[in-house]
């Protein structure tokens, strides 16, 4: 229940694992100045600093001693929208779905890197701190703009059939984040196609042909194998 | 005398002994003690000698002593442990009877076993007291016994003849030899008769006259030095023995080897005991013959019960036997009897009329004629008018088959006849005999003998009443005809003889073939059989066909025999169980038609290999006579041998097979051990040696230094890291934990995603990938699809040099995708190309490369549960082509 270096201008992380270690090495590493930070080490302590410490963002455990960090989410969800980031072990790719689809915003598999946690970290905060997207989005060569429904490459329009279009926006207005096939599913074709995922693998290998330099190494739409897409 | 085996062993007797006992280990020893009449003091002596034993720290117990109230001998038996009896009910009557199961559960050192002849209550185990015995020593348990010398089985007619009273109660002669000691107990007849008169011997009641008749001096006396022989000669053989083994030369006899005959005649008994008492005499070997001959074949499956009880006689008194199939009676003794290098042919004396002999000269005649240097010793037997009655009587014919064969005789007489008065006018008389004569062909083939030649007489008398002049009357005016009347009878008689016999030789040869044939048919489904189970239904179904009957096979299952097999409709009670598990433990058929627990309701055969008993085959035959057929047990045995050398023939190729297994995983473990003691090792010394050098002389650490240090330990972490998953994925792989998600997956998105995973690590190195236009979506588990490629484009990186290029290729081939993963390294050794994929395989480069050894064999393991395939192969050029082959439709796998 520690808060150093309480500045009220720092966003505010809550950290929950059981592991004395991994919290001791995530206390290192984002308790500077730019990040105020704050510990948990069960599932029932982490709900109960989410509504008294109000974190900015919440690193959560899916391995907890004393409940399901899938339940974690859910009930967080109940009554905030605040980003999640799921820190599992490898090679659950279902628990991850299940993490993302209860509510998660991302997921990093341990053991991971600080540069990958810290880039994880702002992306997160910069999606809460603009609620509202902006009506033009730029990555690299890539630019959208979603007013005038205008998608270009290197400044050369290129044309995007209205599904493919749709894909991009949702990619896009949840820039670096992890969506799960059923998310994409849902939001572009509605829940009726929740069982078709051969629709989505067509329409994203179509798209990539069109935005990417190189479909098989692509830049912009990144695969996350068994869980979803994501665009860097 | 009485002490003639008491002597103690010289050093080399027991040298020889020790020998002997090693090829008989298990087995018990066997003294008997022998006297030669009821009274004579056996089990007196057996007692002493017990006391004896137990004197010297022995565990003897008494299985079945029979004080018959002497206080002397109950004296004796006190102090010793007594054995309850077993009560055996038969008929309402309780019978007193040793307890063999309390003996062998007991397992004493020595067991006391009184009177070795005596024949056990109907419904024990075995049949004879002496069978109990075998089965005790058997169990490496030793026996002391008594018996008197005139129930051997050898000795049992001479003692008739004797004393004029048959002894029911024998025992086969091989028990003498199988005896580790006999102990004569000997005492004069004059004492005996006075130990009599004082009342001192046990009589039954029911059996006083008897005994009183057979107590007389004469009868002792003879008795008396029949047991002085039989010991005399006994010790006479381990005379010999022991010179024999001690090399020291004597006067030899060449090896007597007697050969003898049954034919199931009232005679072959006796012939057979006496043929016995010679060879023990000559101290030869001898051979018990049987001709099956076609022309006697209705008479042999008459008499096929007698024969088949003289066989098992002089099975039981130690002869070789042997049936043999052949026309001629002679010519197959002389062969037999050549290849066996018989020395002396046994033989009865003819007792056919004198001139029986002319129509057919007697065997022993012949066989006299062409012995040559072999001996040939004729036996005589008194007269015994009822038995040779009994013997020799023919059931009765079925008359009503031989009526009509008589009735078909006459008509086809009747039809020649006919023929022959309407040919009349243009036949001359002599010519009409043709008619007659193809009548009689007709009967002889169609008709059995007996027809066929009354045909032939009916022809001839037809034939001169109807149309030999004088005609209408038997009266011949020319004598010419005579000799046409002669040669149509005999031409009928001829004819239907030879055709008689070639019918039955054909029969006789029939049901060879059927055997034969039925057995071919089990080796063919036995050869076939790869698992227990398929021998079983093969054993099963050949037994129920070749024999009609039903047929269950037990198996030991730990302790316990089990069925395993069994024909449909045929159930054990527990009864029969224990038949069957006594032939298992015992190695010996039993059962019905056997000689051991003979209520039994099946015959139970061991299925016996020359290593072990694999099981038992039950079989229950159609009828009681079937039981007794000696085809039907030479078959059986056949069929029980094959089952139980197939089912040896799985149990070993599998225990091979399973020897295989162990090693292998053994070798594997080892590996495994070695390989992650190793693996997981090394990287924790490089991050412990860095965080500690860190810790301690951080501060006196240049920051390039630090820098580098801290390089070192992350990359290890890494490395460290990459190998447990490995390992993980391992042994999800293995314990078949893998659940694959398949979902449609683009080719380009799988490549992608297997560059993006290795993006760091690829740095600047060259991956060029290639594709068909088009590709239709795989179904694949896109997550261990890009482990596979991974651990493939990891393996490329760190074998070949920085500067080539890796090579990646998609492309489909019919109902597969194929997907190619080439270096330019050095490739694998060509002998090792199928051994990359093993767990732990590196291809033997020594430093830097440092795989974990799993990379592909993990690829394989998820390939395979895909449905695919993977090989490697050497490029032309050089390096390393791995080539993945998935199925494009996700219902192919």
């Amino acid at each position: 229940m520690t808060a150093e270096r309480s500045t009220e201008n720092l966003p505010r992380i809550l950290v929950v694992d059981d592991e004395l270690a991994i919290r001791r090495f995530l206390h290192t590493v984002l308790s500077s100045e730019e990040f105020s930070l704050h510990e948990a080490e069960n599932g029932h302590a982490g709900l109960a600093s989410a509504a008294a410490f109000r974190p900015d963002v919440i690193l959560l455990d899916l391995g907890l001693p004393d409940m399901d960090g899938i339940e974690v989410i859910k009930r967080i969800r109940e009554w905030s929208q605040v980003p999640i980031i799921v820190l599992s072990v490898r090679d659950r790719e279902n628990d991850k779905v299940a993490a993302l689809d209860a509510g998660g915003d991302d997921y990093l598999t341990k053991p991971f890197g600080v540069g990958e946690l810290l880039a994880r970290i702002r992306a997160a905060l910069r999606r809460t701190l603009q609620e509202v997207p902006e009506p033009v989005f730029t990555s690299n060569d890539l630019q959208m703009d979603l007013g005038s429904r205008r998608v270009t490459i290197n400044c050369a329009d290129i044309a995007l059939t209205p599904t493919e279009y749709d894909i991009l926006r949702l990619l896009v207005t949840h820039a670096g984040k992890v969506l799960t096939h059923s998310q994409i599913l849902k939001q572009v074709w509605g829940i009726a196609y929740l069982e078709q995922p051969h629709v989505l693998r067509v329409n994203i290998s179509n798209l990539r042909r069109k935005v990417e330099r190189d479909p098989s190494r692509p830049q912009h739409i990144i695969t996350e194998p068994g869980v979803g897409y994501r665009l860097r | 005398m009485t002490n003639t085996d008491d002597i103690r062993p010289s050093p080399e007797a027991m040298l020889r002994l020790a020998q002997a006992e090693e090829v008989t280990a298990e087995l018990g020893k066997l003294k008997i003690f022998l006297g030669y009449a009821a009274g004579v003091g056996k089990t007196y002596a057996m007692l002493e000698a017990a006391r004896q034993r137990r004197k010297d720290g022995r565990d003897v117990v008494a299985g079945y002593v029979e004080s018959h109230g002497r206080a002397e001998t109950d004296v004796l038996l006190e102090g010793l442990e007594v054995l309850p009896r077993k009560e055996i009910r038969y008929m309402e009557v309780a019978l007193q009877e040793m307890d063999i199961d309390a003996i062998l559960a007991r397992k004493p050192q020595i067991v006391l076993v009184d009177e070795l002849a005596h024949s056990n209550a109907p419904g024990s185990r075995h049949e004879k007291r002496w069978q109990d015995v075998e089965e005790i020593l058997e169990a490496g348990i030793d026996v002391y016994s008594t018996v008197n010398v005139q129930h051997f089985e050898s000795l049992n007619d001479v003692v008739a003849q004797i004393t004029g009273i048959v002894v029911r109660e024998t025992v086969p002669d091989r028990l003498l030899d199988l005896a580790f000691e006999i102990k004569l107990i000997d005492i004069p007849p004059e004492d005996l008769l006075q130990r009599l008169q004082e009342g001192k011997i046990y009589i039954p009641d029911q059996a006083a006259k008897a005994i009183e008749k057979f107590f007389r001096p004469g009868n002792l006396m003879a008795l008396r030095e029949l047991s002085l022989r039989r010991t005399a000669s006994r010790v006479d053989d381990q005379m010999r023995a022991y010179m024999e083994t001690q090399s020291i030369a004597g006067p030899w006899a060449t090896a007597e080897r007697l050969l003898v005959c049954v034919s199931g005649s009232p005679y072959s008994e006796k012939l057979i005991r006496a043929t016995c008492r010679l060879a023990e005499e000559l101290k030869g070997q001898w051979f018990t013959l049987y001709i099956e001959t076609p022309g006697g074949g209705r008479q042999v499956r008459e008499n096929r019960e007698s024969i088949w009880r003289d066989l098992r006689l002089a099975e039981g008194l130690g002869a070789q036997v042997a049936t043999v199939t052949a026309t001629d009676v002679t010519d197959a003794v002389m062969e037999y009897a050549a290849r066996h290098n018989i020395t002396k042919i046994v033989m009865g004396k003819p007792n056919k009329p004198r001139w029986n002999e002319f129509i057919t000269p007697p065997v022993v005649d012949r066989i006299i004629r062409r012995s040559g240097a072999v001996d040939v010793v004729i036996v005589s037997f008194e007269q015994d008018k009822d038995k040779l009655a009994r013997g020799i009587a023919m059931p009765k014919r079925h008359a009503p088959f031989e009526l009509r064969g008589y009735a078909a005789s006459l008509a086809l007489v009747a039809a020649a006849t006919i023929l022959c008065e309407l040919l009349r006018p243009f036949l001359a008389p002599t010519n009409m005999v043709m008619f007659y004569l193809l009548a009689v062909v007709i009967a002889s083939v169609r008709l059995s003998r007996k027809p066929a030649i009354a045909t032939a007489f009916l022809g001839v008398l037809a034939f001169d009443f109807f149309f030999v002049p004088p005609r209408m009357t038997f009266a011949v005016a020319d004598t010419q005809y005579l000799m046409t009347f002669l040669g149509l009878f005999v031409v009928g008689v001829v004819i239907s003889t030879l055709v008689a016999r070639s019918k039955e030789r054909a029969e006789v040869m029939r049901a060879r073939e059927v055997h034969t044939a039925s057995l071919y048919y089990l080796s063919r489904d036995l050869a076939a059989s790869v698992d227990i189970d398929a021998v079983l239904r093969a054993v099963v179904r050949n037994v129920e066909e070749a024999l009609n009957a039903q047929v269950v096979i037990l198996l030991p299952e730990g302790e316990r025999l089990d069925i395993m097999a069994t024909s449909e409709g045929l159930t054990l009670v527990m009864k029969e169980q224990a038949v069957a598990d006594w032939a298992f433990r015992n190695n010996h058929p039993a059962g019905r038609a056997t000689d051991t627990l003979v209520s039994a309701d099946l015959i139970y055969l061991p299925l016996q290999t020359p290593a072990s008993v694999v099981g038992v085959m039950g079989v229950r035959l159609e009828s009681e006579p079937a039981y007794h057929s000696q085809d039907n047990r030479r078959l059986l045995d056949a069929f029980a041998t094959q089952a139980a050398m197939a089912m040896e023939r799985i149990r070993f190729s599998r225990q091979a097979e399973q020897a295989q297994i162990l090693q292998a995983r053994e070798n594997l473990e080892r590996a495994l051990l070695n390989s992650i003691s190793h693996d997981l090792r090394t990287p924790l010394v490089s991050v412990t040696g860095v965080l500690s050098s860190l810790k301690e002389e951080g501060a006196h650490l240049s920051e390039k230094a630090r820098r580098e240090l801290l390089e070192t330990a992350c990359g290890e972490a890494e490395r460290l890291n990459r190998f447990v998953g490995n390992l993980l994925d391992m042994t999800r792989i293995e314990a078949g934990a893998v659940r694959l998600n398949f979902e449609p997956c683009d080719v380009q998105d799988l490549i992608g995603c297997a560059l993006a995973a290795l993006e760091l690590r690829l740095g600047s190195r060259e991956v060029s990938f290639k594709m068909l236009p088009t590709m239709p979506l795989v179904p694949m588990d896109l997550v261990l699809m890009t482990q596979v490629l991974v651990n493939l484009l990891e393996n490329s990186l760190k074998y070949s040099s920085s500067g080539s290029i890796i090579e990646v290729v998609a492309s489909t081939e019919t109902s597969w995708l194929l997907l190619e993963v080439a270096d330019r390294g050095p490739g694998v050794p060509g002998h090792d190309l199928k051994r990359v994929f093993d767990k732990f395989y590196r291809i033997p480069i020594p430093e830097g490369a440092g795989g974990t050894g799993l990379g592909l064999s993990i690829c394989k393991g998820i390939v395979e549960a895909h449905g695919g395939k993977i090989s490697a192969e050497n490029r032309t050029g050089g390096g390393l082509r791995i080539v993945i082959r998935l199925p494009l439709i996700k219902e192919a796998i």
